[in-house]
């Protein structure tokens, strides 16, 4: 058992924000956090006088981008709340990580909570706020803990409360726990579970810096987006943008798991070669094989083959020219040999199950894509069903209300374009390419084998739920 | 509200960091705080939380349908998920799964006959990189092997 939080600074990638200390026992305390220079921004900022808008000012300036998925500027939807409307503004932290491939907010949570505080505290004072929300993923154990701490040794310390460090600002933060359900990490539908309501996404506009939790504009966040902010506040925007690329200010949390020799948390550098980050600084593809194809940003995101790697830096503006996007920073290394056709098939079985059943593309489709990735695994597919899975991809594109189905979709197709041949294959000959092949070394090879021997037939276990019930 | 009397001054406390008008907020957390006292959420206890809050009745079912992590019956003493989910099934997911069922003789969503452990499979759980893993009930176990599944099984009451 290796908790993720033990890892070592990792070293090599870059200038770092985060991993720019040893992790120890209690590295993650308010007193280590102190002795690193840890709350020295929200001082400056509430012992100078430094008014909100200069704060979200420097927010702009410093050019950061929302690292929840989709890359949005910070600066500008903060922005957009009316400081003089009278209303009361929320600031919520989107710890609700569950973008498979994901793992990144949860080291931040486990191991800088109180730097992920401080940006939600100064995120709130540019805000005036009054009250702020963390939305954390329910099954998270270790990262609800170290925030509850977090938040209590704020509130002893004179962090949070009435009259924080003596100034005229004064802030209450809630640490809300989600229940179960990834599409709750979609900020409307967060909003609407923050309500006490089943998390369903809404349609924009109004946005919900307009009109957000209780109909109060609310600024959303991402931790990873939170957790930069003491950085910029602290040593000014000017700064922050000697690091990373012009469009790409900064660093980005990635986490990368899957075929590859060294899996977990890193901090790059915007810029840093791509390649050198897979094959030196994570050790390259397990087992020695050759990479068949990396999901770049969480499952959400298009894979792409190492033709389109070779040369490529991890940046926004380089992903996108590749066709795929950063998203969250959940990379997945697919080893060669690996059939990609049950990859889809896992892929699809969680976003028909994710669905939230609001709109009639994802509902209908999601299920439908799982269908028939469903027969072409079991050596049923039919010769229609490549086009059909790209007919329903397309059916989703833009139509539904929140991003689940688009993104479902274009995973799918992109698969689809990279292995048309292996759906081919599985199609005309009724079995995989590669022997259905998804582990490189799997510890639980002799129990799979038992397991097969004892069921004759069937594809495996979790395929089997509900057979035996 | 006799269900919830005992529970009733702890969420009150809740109530302090809240805006004021909140208090449907409030549903998710007290139905979390009952099910990790009661170990599921029943008829009265839902009853006694619509009368506490104020909030409609439907309101509440929809949440009790809608989130995987909220029960409306008792489960196995030990709540055994395995991630299924891309990454963990790169690195043995399935067969993490097929060691389970064998060595408890169920299938993913059902009970062992003693009561002592209900198996499930779910999506990504943030343990992407120390995978295979499962949770036992609260708790995550990460790296995975048969050897320390056994371990782990053995010393659970
Ligand atoms: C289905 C779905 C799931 C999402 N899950 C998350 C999540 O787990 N964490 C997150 O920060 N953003 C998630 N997002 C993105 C949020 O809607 C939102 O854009 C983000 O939290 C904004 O933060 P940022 O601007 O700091 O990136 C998700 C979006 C969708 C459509
Ligand atoms: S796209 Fe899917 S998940 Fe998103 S709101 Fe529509 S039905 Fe729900
Ligand atoms: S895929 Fe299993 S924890 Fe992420």
């Amino acid at each position: 058992m290796t908790d993720p939080g033990v890892l070592p600074a990792q070293v090599g990638t870059g200038r770092k924000f985060f991993m720019n200390h040893p992790v120890t026992a209690d590295s993650h305390t308010l007193a280590a956090y102190r002795a690193r220079g840890g709350y020295q921004a929200l001082a400056k900022v509430l012992g100078t006088g430094i008014s909100p808008t200069d704060v979200t000012k420097e927010v702009s300036a410093s050019g950061l981008l929302g690292h929840g998925g989709a890359a949005f500027p910070a600066g500008r939807k903060w922005g957009v709340v009316k400081l003089t409307d009278g209303e009361p503004h929320y600031v919520c932290m989107n710890a609700d990580e569950g973008e498979p491939g994901t793992f990144k907010d949860r080291w931040l949570l486990e191991q800088v909570p109180h730097m992920c505080l401080e940006g939600l505290i100064l995120a709130s004072y540019a805000l005036m706020g009054r009250h702020a929300f963390i939305y954390i993923r329910g099954e998270f154990d270790l990262p609800w803990r170290r925030m509850r701490d977090a938040i209590e040794e704020a509130y002893a310390a004179g962090l949070l409360g009435e009259r924080i460090l003596g100034s005229d600002f004064s802030l209450d933060v809630v640490l809300y726990r989600g229940a179960g359900s990834y599409v709750c990490g979609e900020a409307s539908a967060m909003l609407a579970s923050l309500e006490g309501k089943k998390g369903w996404p809404r349609n924009r506009p109004p946005r919900l810096t307009v009109k957000g939790l209780y109909q109060k504009p609310t600024v959303v966040n991402n931790v990873e987006t939170l957790a930069n902010i003491p950085v910029i506040v602290g040593e000014g925007a000017e700064a922050f943008r000697t690091v990373g690329t012009a469009k790409s200010p900064g660093t980005q949390m990635i986490s990368i798991s899957g075929h590859i020799a060294r899996p977990g948390v890193y901090e790059v550098e915007y810029g840093y070669s791509w390649e050198k980050f897979l094959y030196e600084d994570c050790g390259g593809i397990q087992g020695g094989r050759a990479l068949k194809c990396v999901i770049p940003g969480g499952v959400s995101t298009k894979v792409l083959d190492p033709t389109q790697l070779a040369g490529r830096t991890l940046d926004h503006a380089s992903a996108l020219a590749a066709g795929s996007q950063l998203g969250s920073g959940g990379m997945i290394a697919v080893a060669e040999g690996t059939c990609m056709v049950r990859l889809a098939r896992v892929i699809q079985r969680f976003y028909h199950h994710e669905s939230c059943g609001q709109c009639t593309p994802c509902r209908e489709g999601m299920g439908w894509m799982e269908r028939i990735l469903d027969r072409i695994v079991r050596g049923e597919g039919r010769p229609e069903d490549i086009d059909r899975l790209y007919h329903i991809s397309a059916a989703n594109d833009g139509t539904t209300i929140c991003s689940l189905g688009d993104s479902a979709g274009y995973a799918c197709s992109a698969i689809l374009d990279h292995y048309r041949h292996e759906f081919e294959h599985y199609i005309t000959h009724g079995r995989s390419m590669h022997d259905g092949a998804l582990t490189v070394e799997d510890p639980f090879a002799e129990s799979l084998a038992r397991w097969h021997a004892a069921h004759p037939g069937a594809l495996a276990p979790s395929l089997a739920a509900g057979a035996h019930a | 509200m006799s269900a919830l009397a005992h529970l009733l001054p702890e969420f009150e406390g809740w109530k302090a960091r809240y805006p004021a008008g909140f208090e449907g907020s409030l549903t998710i957390p007290c139905l979390q705080r009952i099910q990790e006292v009661h170990g599921w959420v029943s008829d009265a206890h839902i009853d006694a939380l619509v009368d506490y809050l104020g909030v409609p009745r439907t309101q509440v079912d929809e949440v009790l349908g809608f989130y995987t992590m909220l029960r409306r019956e008792p489960i196995g003493r030990h709540h055994l998920q395995v991630c299924h989910n891309v990454s963990c099934t790169l690195r043995g997911a399935e067969g993490l799964l097929a060691h389970l069922c064998l060595r408890l003789g169920v299938a993913p969503g059902e009970t062992t006959p003693d009561g002592r452990f209900t198996l499930s499979t779910v999506e990504c759980l943030a343990s992407c990189g120390t995978a295979p893993m499962l949770m036992v009930n609260a708790a995550y176990h990460e790296n995975l092997t048969p050897a320390s599944v056994d371990a782990l099984l053995e010393a659970l009451p």
